[in-house]
């Protein structure tokens, strides 16, 4: 009975729907969480799984020895590599292609290499206009190396595990 | 300046005037819908702790823009067997009443179109109408969901119709008179004086009838987009669509409006009886200070903005809910409180009623 009566009170002071109120009404004047993309952006962490890239070491000798581990760990089979001896004796790739339409940006690649030659970097906005270029050959990668070199050298630096 | 102006328009004809005023006024209250959308998008965005749309032009203010000229080049689809005249006529039919209700509101002392003596009654029976576009687009769709949520439209409808009535009866007995202009007069005083406080139950019951009589959130059962997609005009598209858009923003308008002279006292400063009369006839602070059109578009503004909290607030009713609202709650309330107001009236109590 004494519940009744409590309930009424309840219902015809509206002070639910009041508390309602002022809980939107509080949201109203506080700080937004949009973030306004183009001018503004979300941090990354140095772990950033973006656009791949093949490394150099500071010499400029490429760092990829043409191992296949990446292609054999590749969960989507998005890397193709072709290697051959070079004439110093060493092996290295002829072609190193990733299709980006498959790549599901996994890391395993990453973390797959021996010698920390492919990695995926911070790059995140890019876009492809006709059929085929969402292949990145060896070349296109290497590329991308040089470009983020410091970067890239640096997030390495800043997610080493202990 | 009201002299400089009547020397200016004496040579033309008065209806010719008055038609000009009314296109000009319709002109506004054009605008004033157009950006009641950007309004309601932004306000939602913001209680919803984000920003909403901000990107065209400085803060969205070209928005609006933007979505009627969208809207304006999409073609006007017909459905298969739809009724080609009704169903063309139903958007009209829905934005008409919002737009002729206007013609009896009072924005102050003389500012008004029709100075009619029942305009209380011919608003009621203009938002009443307005249901009859909701109904005719629903059937002339021929579509299932179109045709359900026009039976919700018309069962919600007359349900609160009701509630809204008797709770403009207790206005109508409280200043015994059924000209607007008169009823915002009789609440003159103070902000005390106004009808929200004595008559706050019927002042409550009128703004919930009010938001259910638009279809607004949390009463937007016709629309329902979970249930029935978007209700009586899923068929529609490009103009007719926009039409249907405008008429609820109007109809928000509208209501807003009349909750601010029914029961916030119109025009009248709320600072009345507070401030010492001389103090309203300084200069330039006294005309703000006093009473004006700028305090009734104020009190509409401020309810305007408590539809778009409403619904930024509140999840929608159960159709079954709403029904239980209407008639074993509302109803109720509103006739207890006539019969309540009655017993004042008779023993004159004051300040009110003497």
């Amino acid at each position: 009975m004494l519940k009744r009566i409590r309930n009424l009170v309840r219902s015809f002071t509206l002070s639910e729907l009041l508390r309602g109120m002022s809980l939107t009404g509080r949201r109203f004047g506080s700080k937004k969480l949009t973030v306004r993309y183009p001018e503004e952006k979300t941090p990354q962490s140095p772990r950033f799984r973006g656009l791949h890239a093949l490394r150099r070491y500071p010499s400029g000798e490429e760092r990829c020895i043409g191992c296949k581990l990446c292609e054999a760990v590749c969960p989507a089979l998005a890397i193709t590599i072709d290697t051959e001896e070079r004439e110093d004796g060493s092996r290295r790739t002829t072609r190193y292609d990733i299709d980006l339409f498959k790549c599901v940006y996994c890391g395993f690649c990453e973390e797959a290499c021996p010698v920390d030659a492919i990695v995926e970097t911070r790059v995140f906005e890019y876009s492809f206009f006709e059929r085929g270029q969402q292949v990145m050959t060896k070349d296109m990668l290497l590329e991308v190396g040089a470009k983020h070199e410091d970067q890239i050298a640096s997030d390495r630096e800043a997610s080493i595990f202990d | 300046m009201i002299d400089w102006w009547q020397n200016l328009v004496a040579p033309f004809p008065p209806l010719l005037l008055t038609v000009a005023y009314m296109l000009v006024f319709i002109l506004v209250l054009f605008a004033c819908v157009a950006y009641a959308t950007l309004a309601e998008r932004r306000v939602l965005g913001f209680m919803q702790v984000r920003l909403g749309p901000n990107r065209v032009g400085p803060q969205g203010l070209g928005q609006p823009i933007a979505d009627a000229l969208k809207l304006m080049f999409k073609e006007m689809i017909l459905p298969n067997d739809a009724d080609r005249f009704l169903f063309r006529t139903a958007p009209l039919l829905s934005m008409a009443p919002a737009l002729a209700a206007w013609a009896v509101i009072p924005f102050s002392e003389h500012l008004n179109f029709a100075d009619i003596n029942a305009g209380l009654l011919y608003i009621l029976a203009m938002t009443s109408l307005g249901v009859y576009g909701v109904i005719v687009a629903g059937w002339a769709s021929n579509s299932k969901y179109a045709l359900l949520g026009s039976l919700r439209s018309a069962a919600q409808i007359v349900s609160y119709e009701i509630a809204m009535g008797f709770a403009l009866v207790g206005v109508l007995m409280a200043s015994g008179s059924l000209n607007l202009g008169d009823i915002v007069m009789a609440q003159q005083g103070s902000i005390l004086n106004w009808y929200w406080l004595p008559l706050l139950p019927l002042f409550l019951t009128y703004l919930i009838a009010g938001i259910a009589e638009t279809n607004r959130a949390p009463f937007d059962v016709v629309e329902g987009e979970s249930e029935i997609v978007a209700g009586f005009h899923v068929e529609y598209s490009g103009m007719g669509f926009a039409m249907f858009f405008l008429a609820e923003y109007a109809n928000i308008i509208l209501i807003s409006a009349l909750t601010a002279l029914l029961f916030l006292g119109g025009w009248l400063s709320p600072l009345e009886g507070i401030l010492p009369a001389h103090t309203f006839h300084l200069p330039v602070i006294g005309v703000l200070l006093g009473s004006g059109a700028h305090w009734f578009i104020a009190k509409t503004s401020f309810f305007i903005f408590c539809f778009l909290w409403f619904r930024a607030t509140f999840p929608r009713y159960r159709y079954d809910q709403i029904m239980r609202l209407g008639w074993k709650v509302l109803l109720p309330i509103t006739l207890i409180w006539i019969v309540v107001e009655g017993v004042l009236l008779y023993l004159q109590i004051p300040p009110w009623f003497d």
